[in-house]
């Protein structure tokens, strides 16, 4: 059956902005889907609002949309498009969900629009908890008992039926949002609640628990014809009760024999026939451990994290061939491009060990609850290959770029035993490390099972490799004459840094030794079917084996360093960068070889890079690259800050770091250096000082004037940057929150509370291009990564862009950047008037940035790409670009770059923005004016603009009265109606606005929590205020807020700009959004209102 | 075997699938030493040892897999270190001279096994069977008895059978003695027949067919086989160096219902007339996904009829 030939336009629809629970996995399933589709000669319209994404460059699809993931929005994209098929199993749960509100709406029947892959049918009885029970009981799959609940008192009633602990679990959400455990009356009124309002049909599966069972999971794929497959099965290091996507995950199934793998492959494709699914599909299992009974938990039909982690760990690209199945072509027609061979109707076979390690957050919100449960909380993850388990362990761990060498993490030592054991269950992020401190001290793996009900075969091994570790202790320095021991622990997996550490001797002898030896690791290849055919995967993992399968060719190359797994700070933008390189490598005749360990990305895809290493990025396993591969140089300045770090022991070890230097990167990132070369140059930057008690911390704040910015040069727990208004709020900054010593002393700095502005370029170390100058809407004091960005710039004056492109252009030179440049600079509020218009520098990178492809995306300047070209030494002028400075001219659209949060999912964090950056991902908006472009924004980003009479609980600090009074006049105008606390209440009435009063949490009940709680508030405002008791409670009308999804704006300049957006939409109304595609910005052709 | 960690659930009696291990040698990666399975009765390494099968761990048989695959089916030597390099080029010219000679007279049942009484009646002659063949009749009701290879068409119809399976076994299909003879004199009576691996070319042999040695066989859980009449694949386990030359057989007599989709290779076949199938692959599983079972519902379906006299051969 070839492919439809009724199709001639299909509409992929992507995932949106990263957030927890859907991460970069969604980028590469829908890049892959929609070359997958080109290849098959269709024309390929993609709609995602995240402009981070490859998915999103003009490359990959014919139209690329980069507009709301909304019906509306949808509908007017159809409407200019026309395409006879829509492809959303490739876009997530965001994308299944569009989908099916898009039939429910009537739009897809409106335009003659079918849905390719899975039918809507099967997606409904697969998604809704009801449907799914039933159709598992039609077919006689066992599921938990288990009953669907649409309010609290049902809930209640079948718990007092079969007892607690009960799970609950949310219908149509996203990671478990919302969902849990509920072991105690009081738990089940608080999930349930929760969860019934986080389901977006207000419902939500009561399940009996079956904690303790093994969690299996088998990532299927069935064609229109009913072939049928099973990619790869994963086992879960941690039970049933720990999401999957929180779970230590190994592939294949370790503990499985043949009959249970077996049995659970039946139920799998006995489900998948059930359901009609056309593609890929999850299917998680519960596995008794002490019978032969399973359980179904749950089915994805569609690509899911899971299935980027499965393609990684075989090599099949499960995205590519189900966007091909979705056209109609049968598994065994589609070529599997590992062998070229063969056909994708196959099941790929292993002969290594997989394993994914979730990355965690917890490292930023110290405060955040980090028990493990239901609802997924990382933010990324990692994955490594080995031929033995504790191989893969120790490179997952090192992978997650967590400052950890081994599988020991610094602190536990110093606990109690009872502590230990007390938190094993239930776990929380560190409970490997836990484990393993158990072992430490004897406690046996039957104990800890019994604790656990994690397998004895993981805690075997984890037995093992501290066995392993002891040895090494035990050696000292004669473990570096020990071969064979040496050997072992290698196999094992140990670092050179570990070994040094326990052995006594150091990571540089451990590695001379292991050198002089000749004990190096070799590479082998991944190629889907363990050696039994010829394949030609360039797609490698070292191990300490025997035969290396690497046949470097005689082509010049060029290593690019990765940047690991998503976490705060570090997203998909950089994976973005990664990729931009190797392609521009490719494209100037070099060979690209990327080393990287995040499974979700498009840069770790095996067709992506002339080679793909999958390893950690430590100094160790990237010199074993680096040896093995012989390259010209290595890239880091686009694998973000961890490849960045890397380039000083690079350098030393003789390794040419292509692009800036690693002195230049040391000159920027060196606050000492960093200043004097500023001062040679005669550039301001905010004056400040450090200081190591609180008395020379107030002499440096008189010095500078108050507020000043403090922060600690060394975070351990507690608050790690603030700003201090007054003496009072420094002292105590200082005597609550950081520990400040002579070797960790605080930094204080001038906060000029101006606005923020960042630039990314390109410098071949003469001259710089300037993609564009961003401007933010919060001002200073917000992290710029949660704050809304705006191209162009809205209120710059010439003297200011004057001022920052020299200064751009004189650090690029002094740093002799060769390559790209990220700077933030702020404006001092009071020195508009004076010679440089009072901009400062904040910080330069001398790297990628976040908002490179935003900026690439918006301004058409391939800055990834030009960027390259200068790294591999073809200057500015000799690509276009003669001028000292190169800027475009401002284009006459606008457009934003709006930061998205993943509250919800984060308990006991703050919503409130500040100088640490919170969010996980980002949308874009763009259109004719500022306004226009933030109402997408807003769209886009989930906050949603408020409606004629919606209900705002207004609660401002006294400090910000003054200047919130405007912006809640206009809201009124605008005919949003109030709440507000006493004071905020008689401010409003000072201009004749009415508003109900609040209480405060002190003053009775019912309060502001409970009009949060019983959903008559749409909107939320709450600006920070000082003192404890107001702290307290703010924060905790915050997580209401964020708990019930209530937006809540904590800077007023966010609601300026809402304001501005929701004005505008109001005079707009009427009309069906707009719909532009790259390339067509500032080309205002009739459909653009 | 190719993957590295080997014995991780350790050694479950419910799952042997025959009474002895017949390999000669065994060669793994790493062996666990501490499995873990609720059903599990010991680790692998004792098995070994208590069944006097040599085993070594610690070679890459990545590497081993990657020279077979260029190399083809190669003799090998199991040797310690401690042999010396003269005692293993002298076992290495002992392994080159072997001769495999009589496999399926080494395996197959001494007598006849009496499996249940069931309806309807199949004689399984015994190749080498994989013990989940007769399991899995006896689980659909048949009643089964098992007769050694040895046993003449005669001695077969002499136990009235209302179908004979012919199991899998090792080695040169040619090699069977008397095995294509047999199933010749089985096939006239009209019988239902099924073939399993080498009763698969066996009965391809029977029908004026010829076999093939191949460079390094199937052999896996995971190899693709469309049904050619519905167009539908199943993944299959197979565990096979010879196979049937597809050319060698008469279209006209004989239909080829299955082939492997990455070699084109015959996988099952029928015959036009006579009630007589067979498949290379292994429908019983044990390892391997159990995505044919329905193969044999189908033969017991023929058997009944046959029983019943409502079979006749078209």
């Amino acid at each position: 059956m070839p492919r439809r030939s009724d199709l001639h336009k299909v509409l992929v629809i992507g995932s949106g902005p990263i957030i927890i629970g859907q991460a970069a996995e969604f980028d590469y399933a829908g890049t892959q889907a929609c070359q997958a589709l080109r290849e098959e000669g269709l024309e390929v319209v993609l709609v995602n609002s995240n402009p981070a994404t490859i998915m999103t460059d003009a490359e990959i699809a014919d139209r690329v949309y980069i507009e709301p993931l909304t019906v509306e929005q949808l509908e007017s994209v159809i409407a200019k498009e026309r395409p006879q098929g829509i492809l959303a199993g490739l876009g997530g749960q965001v994308g299944l969900n569009l989908a099916v509100a898009l039939a429910d709406a009537g739009v897809l029947r409106r335009y003659g629009v079918e849905v390719l892959g899975t039918p809507l049918q099967g997606v409904r009885q697969a998604e809704d908890r009801e449907l799914f029970k039933a159709t598992m009981q039609r077919i006689g799959e066992p599921v938990p008992e288990s009953r669907i609940v649409r309010s609290l008192a049902e809930g209640q009633a079948f718990a007092a039926a079969i007892g607690l602990p009960l799970i609950v679990r949310p219908a149509y959400t996203l990671g478990g949002t919302g969902g849990g455990f509920a072991h105690t009356e009081k738990e089940l009124e608080e999930v349930l609640l929760r969860g019934l309002r986080h389901s977006p049909i207000g419902q939500c599966l009561l399940e009996r628990s079956i904690s303790g069972w093994k969690e299996i999971e088998y990532e299927v794929m069935r064609d229109g014809r009913g072939n049928a497959i099973t990619v790869c099965n994963m086992e879960n290091f941690d039970p049933v009760g720990v999401h999957t996507g929180d779970s230590i995950v190994v592939a294949p199934s370790q503990t499985l024999s043949d009959r249970d793998y077996q049995r659970l492959r039946r139920a799998s494709l006995h489900i998948i026939e059930a359901l009609g699914v056309q593609g890929g599909c999850n299917v998680q299992l519960a596995l008794d451990p002490e019978s032969d009974a399973y359980q179904v938990i749950e089915v994805n039909p569609r690509v899911s994290r899971s299935s980027a982690l499965a393609s990684k760990a075989t090599g099949y690209p499960i995205a590519k061939v189900a966007a091909k199945i979705a056209v109609g072509l049968g598994l065994d027609e589609i070529r599997n491009p590992v062998t070229g061979s063969t056909f994708a109707f196959f099941e790929p076979s292993l002969d290594y060990v997989v394993l994914k390690i979730p990355r965690w957050p917890f490292d930023k919100f110290r405060t955040a609850d980090r028990m493990l449960g239901t609802q997924m909380k990382a933010t990324g993850e990692v994955m490594a290959i080995d031929r033995t388990f504790n191989g893969a362990l120790h490179k997952a761990i090192r992978s997650l770029d967590a400052g950890l060498d081994g599988c020991a993490l610094p602190g536990l030592e110093r606990r109690e035993t009872a502590e230990l054991l007390a938190d094993l269950v239930p776990g929380d992020d560190r409970r490997l490390f836990v484990l393993c401190e158990a072992l430490r001290r004897g406690i046996g793996t039957t104990e800890l099972h019994r604790r656990t009900r994690i397998d004895p075969w993981f805690l075997g091994h984890l037995e093992r490799l501290v066995d392993l570790e002891r040895q090494a202790l035990q050696a000292g320095g004669s473990l570096l004459g020990d071969l064979e021991a040496l050997r072992r622990m290698k196999e094992a997996g140990l670092s050179d840094r570990r070994l040094g550490v326990l052995s006594g001797q150091g990571e540089d002898a451990v590695r001379r030794a292991r050198l002089e030896a000749g004990l190096r690791p070799v590479y082998k290849m991944v190629d889907t079917c363990a050696a039994e055919f010829e394949a030609a995967t360039p797609y490698f993992y070292s191990c300490y084996d025997q035969e290396d399968e690497v046949r470097p060719s005689a082509r010049p190359r060029i290593v690019v360093l990765g940047s690991g797994p998503i976490r705060i700070g570090q997203g998909i933008e950089f994976d973005y960068g990664s990729v931009h390189a190797v392609w521009g490598l490719r494209e100037a005749g070099y060979e690209a070889v990327i080393i990287n360990n995040n499974p979700e990305t498009v840069s770790t895809d095996w067709s992506t890079a002339d080679r793909l290493y999958f390893e950690p990025l430590t100094f160790e396993d990237v010199m074993a690259v680096v040896e093995r591969e012989r390259p010209l140089g290595v890239i880091a300045q686009f694998g973000g800050q961890t490849a960045i770090n890397l380039t000083g022991p690079l350098a030393r070890a003789g390794v040419p770091i292509l692009g800036t230097s690693a002195a230049g990167v040391d000159a920027a990132e060196d606050r000492a250096v960093f200043d004097a070369l500023l001062e040679r140059l005669g550039i301001p930057r905010p004056s400040g000082g450090s200081a190591t008690s609180l008395e020379e911390a107030r002499a440096v704040a008189e010095r500078i004037g108050f507020p000043v910015l403090v922060r600690p040069s060394y975070v351990l727990g507690g608050r790690a940057m603030e700003i201090c208004y007054t003496p009072q709020d420094l002292e105590e900054y200082v005597q609550s929150a950081v520990l400040v010593a002579q070797e960790h002393p605080i930094l204080v700095d001038r906060y000029l509370g101006g606005r923020e502005v960042e630039v990314d370029a390109v410098s071949d170390g003469a001259s710089v291009l300037i993609a564009g100058i961003l401007e933010h809407v919060e001002r200073a004091g917000v992290h710029s990564g949660d704050s809304i960005a705006v191209y162009p710039p809205q209120h710059l004056s010439a003297e200011a862009v004057a001022t920052i492109e020299r200064y751009t252009l004189e650090m690029a030179r002094a740093l002799d950047v060769r390559g790209l440049m990220n700077v933030q600079y702020v404006l001092d509020p009071d020195g508009a008037e004076r010679p440089g218009a009072g901009v400062h520098v904040l910080e330069v990178n001398p790297r990628s940035s976040r908002t490179v492809p935003f900026l690439t995306k918006v301004t058409g300047v391939p800055l990834t790409r030009v960027a390259t070209q200068v790294i591999l030494g073809t200057d500015l002028r000799a690509q276009g670009y003669p001028s000292p400075v190169n800027r475009p001219p401002d284009p006459g659209y606008v457009a934003v770059k709006m930061p998205v949060f993943s509250w919800s999912k984060l308990h006991g964090v703050d919503t409130a923005l500040g100088p640490e950056m919170k969010s996980t991902g980002e949308v874009m908006g763009v259109g004719p004016t500022m306004a226009a472009a933030l109402a997408k924004g807003f769209a886009s980003c989930g906050l949603g603009l408020p409606a004629e009479g919606t209900r705002a609980l207004v609660m401002v600090a006294d400090r910000d009265k003054a200047e919130a009074l405007p912006l809640l006049a206009k809201l009124s105008e605008l005919g949003l109606r109030f709440l507000a606390t006493r004071g905020t209440r008689e401010l409003l009435a000072s201009v004749g606005i009415e508003a109900e009063l609040a209480l405060k949490l002190h003053e009775g009940a019912p309060n502001c929590l409970d009009a949060i709680r019983d959903g008559s508030v749409g909107l939320v405002v709450n600006t920070l205020t000082r003192g404890r008791r107001a702290e307290r409670d703010g924060f905790r009308v915050r997580r209401v807020a964020a708990e019930l999804g209530v937006p809540c704006l904590t800077s007023l300049d966010t609601l300026a700009a809402l304001i501005m957006a929701v004005a505008d939409q109001r005079q707009q109304s009427g009309g069906p959004p707009s719909a532009w595609a790259l390339g067509e910005y500032g080309r205002q052709g009739g459909e653009v209102r | 075997m190719t993957y590295p960690l080997v014995g991780n659930y350790g050694t479950l009696g419910a799952e042997e699938e025959s009474r002895r291990p017949w390999v000669r040698g065994f060669v793994v990666r790493e062996v666990c030493a501490r499995p873990s399975h609720w059903g599990g009765r010991g680790d692998l390494d004792a098995y070994l040892r208590e069944r006097g099968v040599p085993g070594l761990s610690g070679v890459d048989t990545r590497a081993l897999t990657r020279h077979l695959r260029r190399f083809g089916t190669v003799r090998g030597v199991l040797a310690s270190g401690e042999a010396g390099a003269e005692r293993i080029a002298a076992l290495r010219e002992q392994a080159r001279a072997w001769q495999p000679g009589d496999l399926v007279g080494e395996v197959t049942t001494r007598e006849v096994l009496e499996l249940g009484r069931g309806t309807p009646h199949v004689v399984l002659v015994d190749y080498g069977s994989k013990a989940n063949i007769a399991r899995t009749l006896l689980e659909m009701g048949a009643g089964v008895t098992v007769v050694p290879a040895s046993w003449s068409a005669e001695e077969i119809l002499a136990l009235e059978p209302d179908g004979v399976l012919l199991s899998n076994g090792p080695g040169d299909p040619r090699q069977v003695r008397g095995g294509a003879e047999t199933v010749r004199r089985l096939l006239e009576t009209g019988l239902p027949i099924f073939g399993i691996c080498l009763g698969h070319q066996l009965l391809g042999l029977a029908l004026g067919g010829r076999t093939e040695k191949m460079l390094f066989g199937h052999r896996g859980v995971n190899h693709p086989v469309m049904d050619l009449r519905s167009g539908r694949g199943v993944i299959t386990t197979q565990n096979h160096g010879y196979a049937l030359v597809a050319d060698s057989l008469d279209p006209s007599t004989v239909e080829v219902t299955h082939a492997n989709l990455n070699d084109g290779t015959v996988e099952g076949l029928r015959h036009r007339w006579f009630p007589a199938s067979s498949v290379q692959y292994h429908p019983e599983a044990c390892p391997g996904p159990e995505d044919s079972r329905r193969l044999f519902a189908d033969f017991l379906e023929l058997c009944r009829q046959r029983r019943a006299g409502a079979l006749v051969a078209r």
